[in-house]
């Protein structure tokens, strides 16, 4: 490995694991840890069928976890600005600040998350059960959904200085994604009614990272066979592998977007 | 005593030489090896009694009033030849027989035992295997088919046949009978005042009840599970469907029960659990359902369209994705005390009915019924908003379509 690549590394890491630690001393991650911890409990605890559990828990991952990465996202890049200024000063490679940064608050959602939900299915028998892959599909696109509005998030703090309009992007972009999206979406059904609309239903579901998740997760369940006809054509095309693997490389794709435009843009930006 | 015992000795006496009903043994070290013989050599109301064995026989008439009692259930191969038994007479009784290898026939509907225009038969205790179609009545009258089991292979609807049918018949009890993997479970056809209780009727291909142009018929305290479609009751009159059960029938296609110009029925006790359809309603008045159950289905009730005076009261709806779809903004069903798991409304009088209407035609349904398409967005954030506020003022919704009195607790 070259000398360079190599010590930008180990800058990058260090980096992510001041973030890391740092958020862990705010506590911030603490309670969305709890949260996610007393929701799964609560959630198992009303109606103890893990199955049943699963999808009321989509419905809080595709709205809550995109809201709280991006919110979170905006609020760590301002408040650290300072410290990022500091190390800006220092001889370490841009991206590396920035990428460290962006792991180490993505990182510390993520887990949260994945701990806060998972142990308490844990220990109401998941392995046992067959909502097993379902579960895990949930928590892969919530892990997902972190990395993509927290990637969006920064993208939005990097490109705006002044904080509030930072916020106000940040929480358009989530309700653009989240609701809007949905009626544009809707509406456009409606209005061409007459046409064909399987393609085009199928490609405005992989453009929305949050759709794409509710429909990968909806089709796992057996709740498929209420979509009638347009479940059968979604059916046959996210349930193979094939249409697997396309979502699921849709996903990363939505990660790695703005994780490139965000290094591209640190590089650039004159501080 | 002893006169009694007398009297009764000479009266049996009398009776045996009058009728001369005796019982003819078929076996395979028997003077009578085949059932065939059997029938030939019996008289009138005899009873020929089928050892244990296997018989390889097929187009078995019975044409005089005879009683065939299995021992053991002897097997009768038919060896995919064609049909095995036809009675023609009346008073047949049938009890005890495994009949297995029935002919497939694309021109004629072969049965495991076929009924031809008689009266007073039973059919009971009867195993039916690899068959066509099994039981099949055809202009007959009081008629009891009792007990009986008939597990089919049947994979295709073209080439398959029903478990049990009922053709131009009348009077006919069908009761506790089992029927799997066959097309249509039981069918019904031009067939009035018939009973069908207590029967299972699982996993076919087609529908576990086909009901076709029959009036004044009873179903109660049947099963239908994991059938290809459900029931369907189509063309029929005054028809009672009381306490039975229909569960699973999930698929694109697949429903609970499908009603079709079905008039002046009862429907009630019956409880419909996981269906993509609860119950698909088309052209179909004067109905009552009450007391049903609707449980996790996709939609529990599917208005078609052409459906007035109809009543539902006392129901429960629990945890359905759609409670109610209506394609129309006519409304002329009545919908009262029905417990509905969605409704937030609140009870300050105590008296175990909410104060507040519930609407339950939600505008997403609506929505999905005009373009398909759009159950897509199921279960999603801007869905639920927009049928909020469709809730609190109806716009596209029937605005007369509500339960004003839905109750507080689920009815018992």
């Amino acid at each position: 490995m070259p000398l360079r690549l190599y010590q930008s590394r180990r800058q990058m890491l260090k980096i992510l694991k001041y973030s890391f630690y740092d958020l862990m001393r705010s506590r911030w991650s603490y309670v969305y840890f709890l949260f996610y911890l007393a929701l799964g409990f609560v959630l198992l605890f009303l109606n103890n069928d893990l199955s049943k559990a699963v999808i009321t828990l989509m419905n809080v991952i595709i709205v809550l976890v995109p809201l709280i990465s991006t919110i979170f996202g905006v609020m760590y890049f301002y408040n650290s600005k300072e410290f990022t200024e500091l190390l800006l000063a220092q001889p370490l490679k841009r991206t590396s600040i920035f990428l460290g940064q962006y792991l180490g608050v993505a990182g510390s959602l993520t887990m949260s998350l994945v701990l806060g939900l998972g142990l308490p299915f844990v220990l109401y028998g998941l392995f046992k059960s067959d909502a097993i892959w379902d579960f895990s599909l949930l928590l892969i696109t919530g892990a997902f959904l972190t990395l993509i509005f927290t990637a969006l998030a920064f993208n939005i703090a990097i490109s705006n200085e002044n904080k509030i309009k930072g916020f106000g992007y940040a929480v358009l972009l989530w309700l653009f994604l989240a609701v809007i999206y949905d009626g544009l979406f809707l509406l456009s059904l409606i209005v061409f009614e007459e046409y064909p609309l399987d393609s085009f239903s199928l490609a405005a579901t992989m453009f929305n990272p949050i759709d794409l998740s509710r429909t990968l997760i909806l089709l796992k369940l057996d709740i498929s066979a209420l979509l009638g006809y347009t479940g059968a054509i979604f059916k046959s095309f996210f349930g193979t592998n094939l249409g697997l693997m396309i979502s699921i490389s849709m996903l990363v794709l939505w990660t790695i977007l703005p994780i490139w435009r965000l290094a591209y843009k640190s590089k650039r930006k004159d501080f | 005593m002893f006169k009694l015992q007398f009297v009764i000795l000479i009266f049996t006496f009398l009776l045996g030489t009058s009728l001369r009903a005796k019982t003819i043994e078929v076996c395979a070290t028997c003077e009578v090896k085949s059932i065939k013989d059997g029938i030939v050599l019996a008289s009138d109301h005899d009873t020929l009694l089928i050892k244990k064995g296997t018989y390889k026989e097929f187009n078995i008439v019975i044409d005089k009033p005879l009683t065939l009692l299995g021992e053991e259930f002897p097997v009768i191969d038919g060896e995919d030849k064609g049909e095995i038994i036809t009675i023609i007479s009346d008073n047949v009784t049938v009890d005890g027989l495994f009949i297995i290898n029935v002919g497939t026939s694309y021109i004629t509907d072969f049965a495991a035992i076929r009924v031809v225009k008689s009266k007073n038969f039973l059919i009971q205790n009867v195993v039916l295997e690899k068959l066509f179609f099994g039981i099949y009545l055809e202009k007959s009258q009081d008629g009891r088919i009792f007990h009986n089991k008939i597990i089919g292979d049947a994979v295709e609807e073209f080439n398959s046949g029903n478990g049990i049918q009922l053709w131009y018949c009348q009077n006919i009890e069908v009761e506790q009978n089992i029927v799997q993997h066959v097309r249509d479970g039981i069918y019904l056809e031009f067939s009035d005042d018939v009973i069908i209780k207590n029967n299972t009727s699982s996993n076919n291909v087609r529908y576990g009840l086909h009901f076709m142009f029959s009036n004044n018929d009873i179903y109660e305290g049947n099963t239908f599970e994991n059938n290809g479609a459900g029931v369907a009751v189509m063309f029929s009159k005054k028809i009672k469907m009381l306490n039975n059960s229909f569960k699973k029938n999930w698929g694109t296609a697949s429903f609970g029960l499908l009603l079709k110009e079905i008039n002046d029925a009862e429907i009630s006790g019956n409880s419909f659990e996981e269906n993509t359809i609860g119950m698909n309603i088309e052209g179909s008045n004067r109905i009552t359902y009450a007391n049903n159950e609707f449980i996790r289905n996709g939609w529990a009730i599917k208005v078609r369209g052409a459906c007035y005076t109809n009543s539902f009261v006392n129901n429960n709806f629990l945890y359905n994705s759609f409670d109610i779809s209506y394609n129309s903004k006519l409304n002329d069903n009545v919908f009262q005390k029905n417990y509905w798991s969605d409704y937030t409304g609140y009870d300050l009088d105590k008296d175990g009915i909410g104060d507040v209407p519930y609407r339950p035609v939600k505008l997403f349904s609506y929505i999905v019924n005009r373009t398909p398409e759009t159950i897509i967005l199921l279960r999603s954030l801007f869905m639920d908003i927009i049928d909020f506020s469709e809730k609190v003022s109806p716009v596209f919704t029937p605005d007369n379509l509500l339960d004003t009195m839905p109750l507080m607790r689920k009815s018992e």
